[in-house]
């Protein structure tokens, strides 16, 4: 985007956005695919249309040509069953009986006799050992088709005949007084876990415990693909279509999934049931009861601690007046999500407190937003860059300048000292002795593990971490289990951890779900993470990614044509400076010597020096270094000039040392390390490349070469 | 011609097509047939891994135990042709899912993905009628 010369229509960039965001999350948000693991459904990413291949395909083509020909018949004949139900198969064998004759699917409704059956059936498999290639064996359940397009009369009657018929029916409490499997907690872990459950115990009946009056849903797109489409009706139902276009709900299952609480244990093949808006306050491990916040006791067989996280603020909103709390946001969840979506409909400021990953996708997507509407979204915080507290600084520097290049203002090293309502506005005093008046204010500045009811349950509350302490096997007690945010448990390869991703939330949480039906397995299978700033940076990560930790990165040198990126790149250290420089209009600028110095004549376009104190500031895709310097005339403390010709000096310096072409962090694998061993990788703009990343940090060796290693990533694949 | 520079404790390596064009020396070797980590379908012991996360749903949902029944039936069947002797197992299945429309629904319309269309062919679908290939298809693609 930030190449794009000129105008740049807001159609056309979401167009951008839509196509590659929706592309690059698509899969992980699936219903079920999510419980995919998530690199395979990131597979089909990036790349032209033609290149990509759904993971699907990859998966079932390796295990169908792996196997022997019994297994690939499995798949396939699978492929088909899964695809239309039992009656699908009969009505395939006979519709190749009819010699093609094509009959609606629907009159096929009822299954055929079995008889009709027996001689198409043969035709099948012999042609089929012959294919290599084997359907897709992946389906999300929403999306098999069955027969019955309308249902019939048999069917009906069924439905109908539903509660009347449940004895004892009047007299049955509206909440089990027993559940076998207990879930604390109605978010992704929780969905996970009730899903492996049922997986390993098709009869299970598994009541989940929800403090939210909402079904279980998936997080991601709240941040992402939410904001990225151009279809409102579907995001007011909280749809969005994935690449491929087909559309997908937040919610993991529909209602129709789930049964109602007081019919559970009705269900002769069990079935979930959720409980909204209640909260359990506490457990009895001796006793294995739960008790809810309205004294209701539910007795258990094995109960998964799922509670998550609520969002931190920060103590200045917290003291903050009454009409200032109305104006901010503690971003989480879809209620939240659907308040700011109206605020930035309406507001002409908004200001985002958080450098992180939430922080800095709302701040591109609000960003987007900005571009068709006079809405100005500005983005604080105490590092120096986006994403500081995991990328390495220079690529933390790169990625601001990307957010810039999304629409926003980014204030690093900035935090709010004080807050006041004032004429219909939050104004927010700064550290830097700026004052900003803004509509509305979002917190995105970490989570708080959801552990209270720990104290009272005799449960172990891990000090460094925070969390729920639980084993490799992700047990608190015996048959207590913890997944996802709220857990703290410990990592065979990597120590003990508490991550806080999605990835992890459905690893963990189908981990535990699996181990609540006696698996007994550790933790193992290392989730990964992604995040993506607007359509030209993407990244996917795995292991202990800490800007603290040592690094080693390998990128694709840049080709020959010189890009504005690379100015970026080159004065990658000055970004900073520059902002720190911005009151320093009178400084023979660093800019301009740089710009001297590197041959370039425009400053780097990402770096937009959004003064909201100066309406003259250049809001353009490619300000210029004059340009900038003029704009800078808001309240900034004294410029310290020392500093600033020490930092000219530097860039000076190493422009004499460094080659052309510009260094350029187009893509490339960042290796995070400790004590030698690569505990931590970033795919920059890599994709399909998770497995080898996922092997190096299982392996946990001490390797001699990083550059090497790095080999093994292909960086250069895509290019011809 | 690589090109190294160091920034505090943070080392950045640039390299060109032709650094990368030997192959790696790293005491590492990653072959995606031996990744253990996903058994996927078909256990080593020659069991079915329902938790595999290519069915989706289907083992745990609604209609979970049936499709289990049926599609155990058919994973050992010693009929010939294979499954044939489960079509009782394969109708009740369906006549579950025809309880739940929304989640097994069936749908005709698919027809976005033609570019997988034409990469993924089968015997199968070149036997089936067209609308069957399509449908096929279409729901596998979304799958992924």
């Amino acid at each position: 985007m930030f190449r794009v010369a000129g105008s740049v229509t807001a159609s056309r960039l979401s167009a951008v956005c839509c196509r590659t965001v929706t592309a690059k999350q698509f899969q992980v948000h699936g219903a079920s695919l999510h419980v995919l693991s998530s690199e395979t459904s990131r597979k089909s990413r990036n790349g032209p249309a033609h290149h990509r291949i759904p993971p699907s395909w990859q998966s079932v083509r390796t295990m169908a040509s792996a196997g022997d020909s019994q297994a690939k018949i499995n798949y396939i004949f699978y492929g088909l069953a899964v695809l239309f139900g039992g009656g699908g198969i009969i009505y395939y064998m006979r519709e190749t009986s009819k010699d093609g004759n094509k009959t609606k699917k629907s009159t096929a409704a009822v299954p055929a006799e079995s008889k009709e059956a027996t001689e198409p059936v043969s035709e099948k498999p012999t042609s089929e050992t012959t294919k290599s290639e084997a359907p897709p064996a992946e389906l999300p359940p929403t999306e098999t088709p069955a027969e019955a397009a309308a249902p019939d009369a048999e069917s009906k009657k069924l439905l109908d005949a539903m509660p009347q018929s449940y004895p004892d029916y009047e007299v049955m409490p509206d909440i089990p007084g027993h559940a076998k499997y207990l879930l604390i907690g109605g978010g992704t872990a929780s969905f996970a876990a009730f899903r492996a459950i049922r997986a390993s115990d098709a009869k299970a009946q598994v009541l989940v415990v929800t403090e939210e009056e909402e079904l279980p849903y998936m997080r991601p797109p709240l941040s992402k693909e939410l904001w990225y489409s151009d279809e409102p009706k579907l995001v007011e139902k909280l749809k969005f279509k994935q690449w491929n276009g087909k559309e997908r709900s937040v919610y993991y299952n529909p209602p129709s999934f789930y049964v109602e609480p007081k019919e559970l244990a009705y269900q002769e093949n069990g079935g979930v049931a959720v409980v909204k808006g209640r909260k359990v306050m506490k457990l009895d491990p001796q006793k294995q009861v739960a008790v809810l916040d309205n004294g209701w006791e539910i007795f258990y067989d094995k109960v998964l601690i799922a509670t998550g996280g609520r969002p931190r603020n920060i103590p200045v909103f917290e003291r903050a007046s009454q009409e200032v709390k109305d104006r901010v946001t503690l971003f989480r969840g879809i209620k939240d999500f659907k308040r700011l979506d109206e605020v930035s409909r309406n507001a002409s400021t908004i200001v985002v407190v958080g450098g992180g990953f939430l922080g800095s996708e709302l701040t591109c997507a609000l960003g987007k937003r900005s571009r068709d509407s006079s809405l100005k979204v500005i983005q604080m915080f105490p590092e120096p860059g986006n994403m500081g507290k995991v990328l390495p600084e220079y690529l933390s520097q790169w990625t601001t300048a990307k957010v810039r290049g999304e629409g926003a203002t980014v204030k690093p090293e900035t935090f709010v000292k004080r807050a006041r309502f004032s004429d219909g506005k939050v104004i927010l005093k700064l550290n830097t002795g700026e004052e900003i008046s803004t509509d509305h204010v979002v917190v995105a500045v970490g989570l708080e593990p959801n552990t209270e009811l720990a104290k009272e349950s005799g449960l172990e509350v891990d000090d460094t971490y925070g969390g729920f302490r639980v084993n490799a096997e992700l047990e608190a007690r015996s048959d207590i289990w913890v997944a996802g945010d709220a857990s703290s448990f410990y990592d065979i390869k990597l120590g003990r951890r508490r991550v806080e991703h999605h990835d992890h939330a459905v690893v963990s949480g189908r981990l535990a779900g699996e181990n609540m039906t006696g698996a007994r397995k550790p933790y193992w299978h290392q989730s990964m993470f992604w995040s993506d700033l607007g359509p030209d940076v993407g990244y996917e990560a795995i292991g202990i990614v800490d800007s603290s930790l040592p690094t080693v990165a390998v990128f694709a040198k840049a080709t020959e044509k010189d890009t504005p990126k690379a100015v970026v790149e080159e004065t990658g250290e000055s970004l900073r400076s520059v902002t720190e420089t911005e009151a320093e209009a009178t400084l023979p600028t660093k800019e301009e010597t740089v710009a001297a110095v590197s041959g370039e004549t425009t400053a780097p376009p990402e770096v937009e020096i959004k003064d909201p104190s100066d309406p003259a500031s250049a809001t353009g895709v490619e300000p210029s270094a004059s340009e900038k310097t003029e704009s800078a005339t808001d309240e900034e403390p004294a410029p310290d000039v020392e500093a600033a010709a020490k930092l000219v000096a530097e860039v000076e310096t190493e422009n004499r040392v460094a080659p052309t072409p510009k260094e350029d962090y187009g893509k490339g694998v960042i290796f995070y390390l400790r004590d030698d061993i690569i505990v931590g990788i970033v795919l920059w703009n890599l994709f399909n490349r998770m497995p080898i990343a996922r092997k190096i940090i299982k392996e946990g060796k001490q390797h001699q070469d990083l550059a090497e290693v790095a080999k093994l990533f292909d960086l250069h694949a895509d290019e011809d | 011609m690589s090109y190294c520079r160091e920034q505090g404790k943070d080392k950045i390596i640039f390299v060109t097509k032709e650094d990368h064009e030997s192959p790696s020396t790293a005491d590492i070797t990653y072959n995606p047939e031996e990744d253990d980590d996903s058994p996927g379908l078909i256990l080593p012991n020659g069991e079915i891994n329902w938790q595999c996360p290519c069915l989706g749903g289907m083992a745990s949902g609604p209609c979970g135990e049936p499709f289990k029944e049926a599609f155990s039936c058919f994973h050992y069947s010693q009929a010939e042709p294979k499954g044939s002797d489960c079509i009782e197992e394969f109708r009740s299945m369906q006549e579950c899912m025809s309880k739940y429309p929304e989640l097994y629904p069936f749908d005709k319309d698919e027809d976005n993905d033609k570019e997988e269309q034409t990469k993924t062919t089968t015997t199968v679908e070149q036997k089936t009628s067209e609308e069957v290939a399509v449908t096929k298809e279409s729901t596998a693609t979304r799958a992924s």
